[in-house]
């Protein structure tokens, strides 16, 4: 949680903007957002927010004219592909020598624009190509993939996203903020309550409302129980694809366990309408946290022996082991964030350092370091872990929700940031205010932005016939990417 | 030897974890079915209709349509009145859109009235091809909840596939985006006749949430009027259950 005056953020010309950014990534930086504010006809306000190793963010703006725009930051560093050419869609901002300057997400595009996609080309005599999608053989989001490959092996592969695209922030950025939750809990349905929380996070923050710690705990409760039942839902999915059909009934089931004790406490299976600006629609009287209670113990009591059926499982070791491998400096060059960047051994969970529901209650540090399927797939296991640790140990501070607060005015001409570590990795909202405290900017980030290039280069020297489990092993979200 | 004793164990928790009658299941705590009592609102009232984040209700006489409701609960929590009340109800879907329109008075299931001949046709095999159309994976994630062991739909013969050749219905969630509206016609046209349509979700029986979004582009629904309308945001699994058992008959 981040809040300051737009007075207060360093503003510098935007060659001087573009070489101080390029020098802190080469440090070693982290980049959370890049994202655009058109403050004119002619002008667009870059903000970059760059986080350091103790958790807090750094933001430097500067203004630009979109048909002089600045030299690629992307050629210094790939983690900022996804922020630039989201700025060159957006506002039509001119990056000299972006390396991959390619379409994101055909905001404002038509069918016959995503026809020319601009795929690189293999060319050999015995290459070939494969293409699949935007409809996939099962009940899924759809994407287009295109593989070129030698034989079996591929040698690279393209996502082409933009299907999903329904224009989240057109809507985001029209009346009155407060009452956009039901609408952020659909950005992306699999995360609703990281979203919501991270909205209602910068709302509050821009109307200097603090929630009180038992709010605070009532949330991370709902947070903790989407990731058990997403990473739940990653597990049958995986399970399913290499035919171990034992741990795709048994994940599958226990997911209605997560899911229902979800549904117990707020009414919807998935936490929507759990968290509202200003407080939280959790019911937690005595019969609430006994479910909550009883869920715990059946979740780990199955838990026990599925893992370890899962995890003894030749045939699933030898499935997922070694495929799709993403080391660290990889994870860490293309920016990865969320569980598929603690798979490969980068140490980023927005959950720690602990502020909040998370210094009340502590949470078991999770990492693994082989980046590969099978690391994926084992983090998701002691996430699960962590996370009913987690529940178990804030079953004795839970306490019914006060009633909600009120949100008032909001804080004129500031920038609030808040990020929630939902289960796929880091949900960024950002809230812009104008100098009358209207909303100005509304910027959604879902984790899938950033790590879907990490599936391409996952693929990259692997079976073709081991795309299905790379894919699921990351677990992205269509919709989220395509806002 | 280890691993045999843990499959066994596997097994044994299995127990009877699945839903042995998908019709008289009622899920704890679901926030389902909205009725609207009839005592009379305030002269002048609209909180349930300004609070609503999807213009569903219209006043005088009040009035909630469920293919636009996301089941927010909001317009029950600001009645002053409480004349509105969520209940626990997933039976709400209907083959007439305009029975989807919640009146005053008790709770009423919306009808779902098909040819005889779709019964003759598919009461005992339902084949589904599912596109998605800017649906944000809840819609997605409790269809797909429906093969699961506690759902189970194959017991009816209900079953999803991967081909739009072998399907007799495609299922359809989201609001239909424009970047998707080539695609569902494609899928469309591919699926042999006989076949239907059904709309699953607030998003594409009405656009829900997104009906003002620039992204849209839902020609295909008023082409190919859907035969069923699942309300839900997203819908429960026993919903879309129940008015699958419903169009086949069973």
């Amino acid at each position: 949680m981040h809040t300051v005056a737009i007075a207060d953020v360093p503003e510098l010309e935007v060659r001087a903007w573009r070489n101080w950014v390029k020098a802190e990534l080469l440090q070693g930086s982290r980049p959370v957002i890049l994202y655009g504010t058109r403050t004119s006809e002619t002008r667009v306000a870059l903000t970059m927010v760059l986080q350091r190793g103790d958790g807090g963010l750094d933001l430097i703006r500067t203004s630009v004219d979109p048909t002089t725009g600045y030299f690629a930051l992307s050629e210094v560093a790939i983690a900022m592909h996804a922020f630039e050419r989201e700025l060159h869609e957006q506002f039509a901002l001119r990056l000299t020598a972006h390396p991959w300057l390619k379409p994101l997400r055909y905001e404002g595009g038509t069918q016959a624009d995503m026809a020319r996609y601009p795929y690189y080309k293999l060319e050999g005599k015995e290459v070939h190509e494969v293409a699949v999608g935007p409809i996939h053989a099962g009940v899924i989001e759809p994407g287009a993939f295109r593989f070129m490959c030698h034989g079996e092996t591929v040698h690279h592969l393209e996502i082409q996203l933009g299907y999903q695209h329904r224009g989240v922030e057109a809507l985001l950025g029209r009346g009155d903020p407060r009452r956009h939750t039901p609408l952020v809990e659909t950005i992306a349905g699999d995360t609703s309550v990281a979203h919501a929380w991270a909205h209602c996070a910068a709302l509050e923050a821009l109307a200097g409302v603090a929630l009180p710690s038992e709010g605070e705990i009532a949330r991370a409760l709902m947070l903790e129980l989407e990731r058990i039942a997403m990473h739940l839902a990653g597990l049958t999915g995986l399970a399913a694809d290499i035919g171990f059909l034992q741990g795709a009934a048994t994940y599958g089931r226990l997911r209605t366990t997560a899911i229902n004790t979800s549904m117990r406490l707020c009414g919807s299976r998935f936490g929507r309408g759990a968290i509202r600006p200003g407080g939280a629609g959790v019911g937690l009287d005595d019969g609430a946290r006994d479910a909550v209670r009883d869920a715990c113990a059946l979740l780990r009591d199955h838990l026990v022996a599925i893992d370890a059926l899962f995890l003894e499982a030749r045939s699933v070791a030898h499935r997922l082991r070694g495929v799709g491998r993403v080391n660290r400096a990889m994870a860490t060059q293309l920016g990865l964030v969320g569980f598929a960047a603690r798979a490969s051994g980068v140490d980023l969970d927005q959950r720690r350092p602990a502020r909040g529901a998370y210094a009340a209650v502590p949470l078991a540090r999770t990492l693994e370091t082989t980046g590969d399927c099978w690391a994926r797939a084992r983090l998701r296991i002691t996430e699960i872990a962590a996370s009913l640790g987690w529940i178990e140990a804030a079953l004795a501070h839970l306490a019914p929700m006060p009633a909600d607060l009120a949100i008032g005015a909001l804080a004129p001409a500031t920038i609030a940031i808040a990020i929630a570590e939902g289960w796929r990795g880091e949900v960024v909202h950002v809230l812009e205010t104008d100098a009358a405290g209207g909303l100005a900017r509304h910027k959604v980030q879902d984790p899938s932005l950033r790590n879907w290039l990490g599936l391409a280069i996952a693929v990259r020297d692997n079976e073709i016939s081991d795309f299905p489990i790379c894919n699921k092993s990351f677990d992205l979200s269509y919709c989220g990417h395509d806002l | 030897m280890t691993f045999k004793l843990l499959t066994l164990r596997v097994r044994q928790d299995q127990g009877e974890q699945f839903i042995k009658d998908l019709r008289a299941a009622r899920p704890a705590g679901f926030r389902g079915l909205p009725v609207i009592d009839t005592t009379p609102c305030a002269t002048g009232c609209d909180a349930c209709v300004t609070a609503c984040p999807t213009a569903a209700i219209t006043a005088a006489p009040l009035a909630l349509d469920l293919g636009a409701c996301v089941f927010c609960g909001e317009c029950a929590r600001v009645c002053p009145a409480h004349k509105i009340a969520m209940t626990t109800e997933v039976a709400m879907a209907s083959s007439a859109r305009a029975e989807l329109v919640v009146h005053e008075g008790p709770a009423r299931r919306p009808p779902i009235d098909v040819a005889a001949a779709i019964r003759k046709a598919f009461g005992r095999s339902l084949k589904l091809r599912q596109v998605s159309a800017g649906g944000c994976n809840a819609c997605e994630l409790e269809l797909n909840a429906l093969a699961n062991v506690n759902f189970d739909a194959q017991r009816h013969g209900i079953e999803w596939v991967a081909s739009p050749r072998h399907a007799d219905g495609l299922v359809l969630t989201g609001p239909l985006t424009k970047n998707m509206q080539d695609a569902v016609q494609l899928a469309w046209d591919a699926m042999p006749d006989p076949k239907f349509l059904v709309a699953v979700g607030a998003c594409a029986i009405s656009g829900g949430l997104y009906r003002d979004a620039p992204g849209l582009a839902r020609d295909f629904l008023a082409k190919v009027g859907p035969l069923v309308f699942v309300p839900g945001c997203p819908p429960h699994p026993l919903t879309v259950a129940q008015a699958l058992l419903d169009v086949m008959g069973r």
